[in-house]
């Protein structure tokens, strides 16, 4: 940059003031040229993304199309690839972790907003998303050696003996399985959904809370008042935590089994999309086998680009009532 | 009274979650952490080994990594921040904080095809563009976030004294949000640490000490990865002690950026 040399008197928020004005402007061109090409690459990365996935996927794009998605048999050796099984273990596992996580979520960040004193929210915060710190292979080697045992012994029988009459609780309780899956992605996705759900309850304004009061509702009606305008950012939140549950990788596929097959009892084995791709693809043999890996990449990719635009799309239309 | 003490449950329920991982992840992994444990490379089962190799994998991957992804996740920030109300920082926004939400894996999977294929072989060096391309959008939204909070008149004094905007933008703008943005690649750091996926098949592992990048690297995360699914209660121990070590790099970060936070805000 030529206009570097010009002037140099600038350090440490002193000011020299005396510059040359059309290198000045000259400065502000490169430098806005220079930041712009940054934030064109971010959008090239990601037409990158589609089109390298794309090509790379064309075989089994081209053999199997649309079929693809509902094919149900996964069979590397004769060379037929259907993505159902693994489409229902992800959508399932990520259904029953978000089961599991929102109402939790929600009652965690009511609770650290509306009622828990600033001493102890403030702390008590942090702790909670330190959940979101701990990597995915941690909360699987957990799940391993802590969770699933606990399952296999208290509470898979128990689920059993209670509700075994139901066609998700029959079956061999492993341990191993959809509900363990379930569960784990639920303890990773509760920080996340948590975290917006505080951040829009604190975007309410104060007064909305006063006025309610001023009427003569109680703190809890309040809050049920409060939850309910900021509904479709606490949708958002939730869309967030599925976007986040659908691509969650190594701990489910260290605890959920790996088996590709469609089974109602939560206590079978199953596979995600995520999982095939961790499991299978350095072993992966054959262009055409690689070829449908790359593709469930490629599905993930869009599957995950939609959900969490949507989720920011209901996010964003809070903060701007709010605003 | 009733609904509150159920939400106190399902706070203090998930602070206890977190605490139960936590203390066993110490009480499981501190059997095996020995100095010895820490230097030595993976050995077959029986003969001890460690994961010296996979400390120094991660530092390096992350290293480089950092060095792209860091100062590029910046300017993109700065861009949004200070330039980007048009229609063309909205798309760019949106695209990067969508991308915060694509799954790792994926990048494994694009990067994979992009340099894996196309070279032949796993090396350090897929390794790292998967990593910084994870860390780029962190980087980007906290950046945008902390310029933003610098006051404008900050802005304004500057440019009446006779700056030019990239002048205010380098010397005034972006020193007085450093310690926001740090903060932010700091965590950006620790979340990339803890990445095991996309390290599968573009650094792939490996099971010596190595340095050049066009080798397959050892990493923290693969190699707890690899002890946690073998059968040999032995590597277990290893997976548990390696994992204390990841685990605690990681929450040391996060609590030095939110002690440095709250000193500030």
């Amino acid at each position: 940059m030529s206009s570097e040399t010009t002037d140099n008197g600038l350090s440490d928020g002193e000011f020299s003031v005396a510059k040359p004005k059309q290198n000045n402007i000259l400065g502000d061109k490169i430098f806005r040229f220079a930041l712009t090409v940054c934030a064109a690459i971010i959008l090239l990365i990601v037409l990158a993304m589609i089109a390298v996935m794309a090509q790379s996927s064309w075989l089994s794009l081209k053999e199997f199309g649309f079929g693809f998605l509902v094919g149900q048999v996964w069979d590397p050796v004769k060379g037929e690839f259907g993505a159902l099984p693994f489409i229902y273990g992800t959508m399932v596992s990520a259904i029953l972790a978000l089961l599991i996580a929102t109402p939790i979520s929600i009652g965690v960040a009511v609770f650290l907003v509306e009622q828990a004193p600033k001493s102890l929210a403030r702390p008590m915060a942090f702790l909670v998303e330190l959940l979101a710190a701990i990597p995915s292979v941690v909360y699987g080697l957990w799940a391993i050696f802590v969770l699933a045992p606990i399952l296999r012994v208290y509470v898979q029988p128990f689920l059993q003996k209670t509700l075994g009459f139901l066609p998700f609780f029959q079956g061999t309780a492993t341990g191993i399985g959809m509900l363990t899956g379930g569960i784990i992605l639920a303890i990773m996705i509760t920080p996340i959904i948590t975290a917006v759900v505080r951040d829009i309850l604190e975007a309410v304004p104060v007064t909305q809370r006063e006025a309610s009061l001023a009427l003569g509702a109680t703190k809890w009606e309040t809050t049920k008042i409060v939850l309910a305008n900021a509904s479709s950012g606490i949708a958002g939140a939730i869309v967030l935590g599925l976007g986040r549950a659908i691509g969650e990788t190594m701990a489910i596929t260290m605890i959920i089994g790996n088996r590709p097959q469609i089974s109602a009892s939560l206590f079978d084995p199953a596979y995600t999309i995520a999982s095939v791709i961790a499991n299978e693809f350095t072993e992966a043999t054959g262009d055409l086998y690689l070829s449908a890996l790359v593709e469930m990449g490629l599905i993930l990719f869009l599957v995950t680009f939609i959900v969490n635009g949507l989720a920011k799309l209901l996010i964003l239309s809070v903060a701007r009532r709010t605003a | 009274m009733i609904m509150t003490t159920l939400t106190a449950a399902c706070a203090f329920g998930v602070v206890a979650v977190l605490l139960l991982v936590l203390s066993y992840i110490a009480y499981q992994g501190i059997t095996s952490l020995t100095f010895q444990f820490l230097i030595e490379t993976p050995k077959p089962v029986g003969e001890g080994g460690g994961i010296g190799n996979a400390i120094v994998g991660s530092l390096i991957l992350l290293g480089l990594a950092s060095l792209v992804g860091i100062p590029f996740g910046i300017a993109v920030g700065t861009y949004l921040a200070e330039m980007g109300d048009g229609w063309f920082g909205t798309i760019v926004r949106f695209v990067a904080d969508t991308m915060i939400g694509i799954p790792s894996i994926v990048f494994g999977v694009f990067v994979y095809a992009l340099v894996v294929l196309q070279q032949g072989y796993f090396s350090t060096l897929a390794g790292c563009v998967a990593l910084a391309l994870i860390m780029i959008p962190i980087v980007t939204r906290t950046t945008e976030e902390m310029i933003r909070l610098v006051p404008k008149s900050m802005r304004e004094g500057a440019l009446a004294l006779g700056a030019p905007q990239w002048r205010v933008t380098k010397d005034i703008v972006i020193p007085a949000a450093m310690t926001g943005i740090a903060t932010g690649a700091m965590l950006s750091v620790a979340r990339v640490l803890g990445e095991t996926a996309p390290l599968l098949f573009t650094a792939f592992g490996s099971r010596f000490y190595n340095i050049y990048l066009d080798e397959p690297m050892a990493s923290l995360t693969v190699q707890i990865y690899n002890y946690a699914i073998s059968p040999f209660e032995e590597w277990h121990d290893k997976a548990w002690a390696a994992t204390l070590v990841l685990v605690t790099l990681i929450l040391l970060i996060n609590i030095i950026v939110r002690f440095i936070t709250r000193k500030k805000y």
